[in-house]
């Protein structure tokens, strides 16, 4: 008997001190002998765990079992039947909450690496992989918003036959998955070959549409179109409210990283458009966005790059894998600590920021703890440029134009828990408008879910 | 991609362009703006709508080269096409319920004010409009605003034309005889709208000013194109791009159109060099 493997099957990693000058992937993936090895941990549970964490439901032992065969395309084909984005979940899935929270194996050793072997058999498929047309003669349905709900909830209706328009307000779809997640976690170049399936599939996709503004929803039922679907995401980005957040040198992140990915500004001056780079930057959060950020900085020739968060290491919502690629990387961290104030010169560019320290006191209503500031306790850190990444909102474009839409006192669309169903007939919602900023998975699971009461919906009203 | 119907020069480097765009000619109102990109490569740039015909299917930009992405567009020539031109993007203005209107474009600040004219000409509102330009030769779209005002003046820093001077002068004259005036509009350089907004605020008219704010997505996903008025942030693209201009923070918006500055010389450096010479990158 072969001693069972107690650790996942490493995967290789570009170095840190190399990787923090280049925007090349970091994670550098399974070769064949690494993916036949590590599909061999998986126990082939008769009543599978790990199905039950992932929001597409993933028939994740058989396609483990198919690799372990050494057949990769038809594993290729069976993850595909249930995720139409695998590369990208592979890559940027939270699978130690999800999927491989619930493995067996985990109980008492690491838990298979599904992740690792669902982005093998994607990238295995991608060149020579033949997509089904599906013929669309069933009614039309709109998506708005081509990010991972929009773009899951749009390859399902296609498959089931309906013909299906992506409208999206920028050049590229994607949503967060181009403008968000960087290169290094995210070649771009995956995700638009993800969407040409999709579009393959026979979904069309239509740029430069800012729904709401070229037109309304209820001007999309009059062109034919039997319902729709509104996944617009959660992109407004927030602010602090304190002095000096419009000083030169202040962005957002989604300023920032849309410019360095969707703009790819990194690439400047071959691409035209410009960012800003800072020899000592801060980043306020510690989200996956704000790690996002951080290591963008480095990137982009920063000096320091310091994650400044007023909660404790514990309660950081970043990934742990996130958090330790930052630090390899050379991200610094402040933790305890909340900026009140930015510093600017006299051309009006940031020179520093006023921070206070922080203690953490009772759990609040999300049970972390609360950070309480400690009086007196401000000091100046160092900075000549912020990146703010303490959260975004809903974009309230569509919503304004669609007042019968009912949503919450957090801007979210209201919906059916069933269905997904808003206040509006015929209107659906899924992914982060309608849960605020989650991941790319749940607003997949969310897709995945609203398209099948889409056909529900149509298939009823026909009858 | 939208083709270029028809391209005019209006002065020297000012470019008229109507792009074929019927979805967007369809909607599009005064006060709207655009974001177009030319190609792959290229910047999005916000231009705002300076007219619009819904029969042709056209909406018209007009474009002054001052860096490398305006003369990139300055090139282009009818037949020739943008990349991708999304709008009607932001909130239009409303130019109802006004009865006597001073409306002033400084420069290029013509183009964005023209459909505005042009609607509250056709509310029947009384209408003074002032033209000013740094010289004649850049005044622009100067008799389509005389035949819609009751009244059009002009001022030219170098007096070639009109009243030597700024804008300013030509309203604190005409304020100075008759300060009954529900509105003004002033469109132009920050700085020229920041000293319009003062001179309005001693006789207490109400003042619209539209922001020409550095733009990237323009439908209020990034905040770059943030704003202070009357104390609270507020983003151009959604909000605006016309405020209440004795509400707007003019220093701040000066200060925040410089952040890009010195990126300008090295685009161009890239341009006339390629990618080929590394040395001259490095040093």
């Amino acid at each position: 008997m072969v001693a069972v493997q107690k650790k996942k099957t490493k995967m290789p990693l570009q170095d840190p001190k190399q990787r923090a000058n280049n925007f090349a992937e970091v994670a550098l993936g399974y070769d064949k002998e690494d993916a036949i090895n590590e599909a061999k941990r998986c126990l082939q549970c008769s009543n599978p765990a790990c199905k039950d964490g992932c929001p597409v439901r993933v028939d994740i032992p058989e396609f483990i079992d198919l690799i372990a065969e050494g057949d990769f395309a038809a594993a290729a084909k069976k993850v595909k039947e249930k995720n139409s984005l695998p590369a990208v979940c592979g890559r940027v899935c939270p699978q130690e909450e999800q999927c491989e929270a619930e493995c067996i194996v985990g109980n008492k050793n690491e838990p298979v690496a599904i992740g690792r072997l669902e982005r093998f058999v994607a990238d295995y498929i991608r060149e020579q992989e033949e997509v089904e047309e599906v013929e669309q003669e069933k009614e039309q349905v709109a998506v708005v918003g081509a990010g991972p709900a929009g773009l899951t909830a749009a390859a399902d209706l296609a498959k089931l036959g309906y013909q299906v328009t992506l409208f999206e307000a920028f050049h590229k779809a994607g949503g967060v998955l181009t403008y968000g997640i960087p290169e290094f976690r995210l070649p771009k170049e995956i995700v638009q070959d993800e969407v040409e399936k999709i579009e393959q599939l026979g979904v069309e996709i239509k740029y430069n549409q800012v729904i709401g503004q070229i037109k309304s929803l209820d001007e999309l039922f009059a062109e034919g179109y039997q319902a729709v679907f509104v996944s617009t995401g959660a992109g407004l980005p927030r602010f602090l409210g304190i002095e000096g957040e419009n000083l030169n040198g202040v962005y957002s992140a989604n300023e920032f990283l849309t410019r360095v990915n969707l703009m790819k500004a990194y690439q400047f001056p071959k691409y035209k458009t410009p960012v800003y780079t800072g020899k000592k930057v801060a980043v306020v959060g510690a989200g996956n966005v704000a790690m996002d950020a951080a290591r963008t900085a480095l990137r982009l020739g920063a000096e320091e790059s310091v994650i400044v968060y007023r909660r404790s290491r514990e309660e950081m919502p970043a990934r742990a894998e996130e958090i330790e690629h930052a630090q390899a990387e050379g991200v610094k961290f402040n933790l305890l600590n909340n900026p009140t104030k930015i510093l600017g010169d006299d051309d009006g560019f940031v020179s520093g920021m006023e921070c206070i320290k922080m203690e953490l006191g009772e759990p609040d209503d999300s049970g972390r703890r609360r950070p309480i500031p400690i009086e007196g306790s401000e000091w100046i850190l160092d900075v000549d440029q912020v990146i703010m990444a303490i959260g975004q909102s809903p974009n309230p474009i569509l919503i304004n134009d669609t007042p019968e839409i009912e949503t919450t006192d957090w801007g979210t669309i209201k919906v059916d828990q069933e269905t997904g169903m808003t206040t509006k007939e015929g209107v659906f919602a899924g992914g982060d408008i309608v849960t605020g900023a989650a991941t790319v998975i749940q607003a997949m699971g969310a897709g995945k879910k609203v398209a099948q009461a889409i056909d529900d919906y149509i298939q009823k009203q026909n009858n | 991609m939208y083709q270029i119907l028809e391209k005019e020069e209006l002065a020297p480097k000012i470019k008229k362009f109507a792009i074929e765009a019927p979805q967007i000619a369809a909607k599009a109102e005064p006060g709207h703006f655009l974001i177009v990109r030319v190609d792959e490569f290229a910047e999005r740039i916000p231009l705002t709508i300076a007219d619009y015909d819904r029969e042709q299917g056209s909406v018209t930009i007009i474009v002054q080269e001052v860096g490398f992405s305006s003369q990139q567009i300055c090139e282009l020539e009818a037949g020739d096409s943008f990349l991708d031109v999304v709008g009607p993007l932001g909130k239009p203005i409303e130019t109802a319920g006004y009865e006597r209107v001073i409306c002033i474009a400084g420069g290029l600040g013509s183009a964005p004010l023209y459909p505005k004219v042009k609607s509250l000409a056709k509310e029947g509102v009384e209408l003074i409009t002032i033209l000013g330009a740094q010289t004649e030769e850049l005044l622009i779209l100067e008799e389509d605003l005389a035949e819609l005002s009751h009244k059009l003046y002009i001022t030219t820093d170098d007096g070639s034309k009109g009243k030597e001077g700024f804008v300013t002068d030509q309203l604190d004259e005409i304020l100075a005889e008759d300060d009954q005036f529900d509105l003004v509009i002033a469109i132009g350089p920050m700085i020229m709208m920041k000293f319009v907004a003062e001179v309005t605020k001693e006789y207490g008219i109400d003042t619209m000013v539209s922001l020409n704010s550095l733009m990237v997505d323009g439908t209020g996903m990034c905040g770059g194109c943030r704003v202070t008025v009357g104390g609270e942030t507020k983003f151009s693209c959604v909000d605006g791009p016309a405020f209440d201009g004795h509400l707007v923070d003019f220093d701040e918006q000066l200060q925040r159109s410089k952040i890009y500055q010195d990126k300008e010389d090295k685009v161009k450096d890239h341009e006339f060099w390629g990618d080929g010479c590394r040395a001259k990158e490095e040093n």
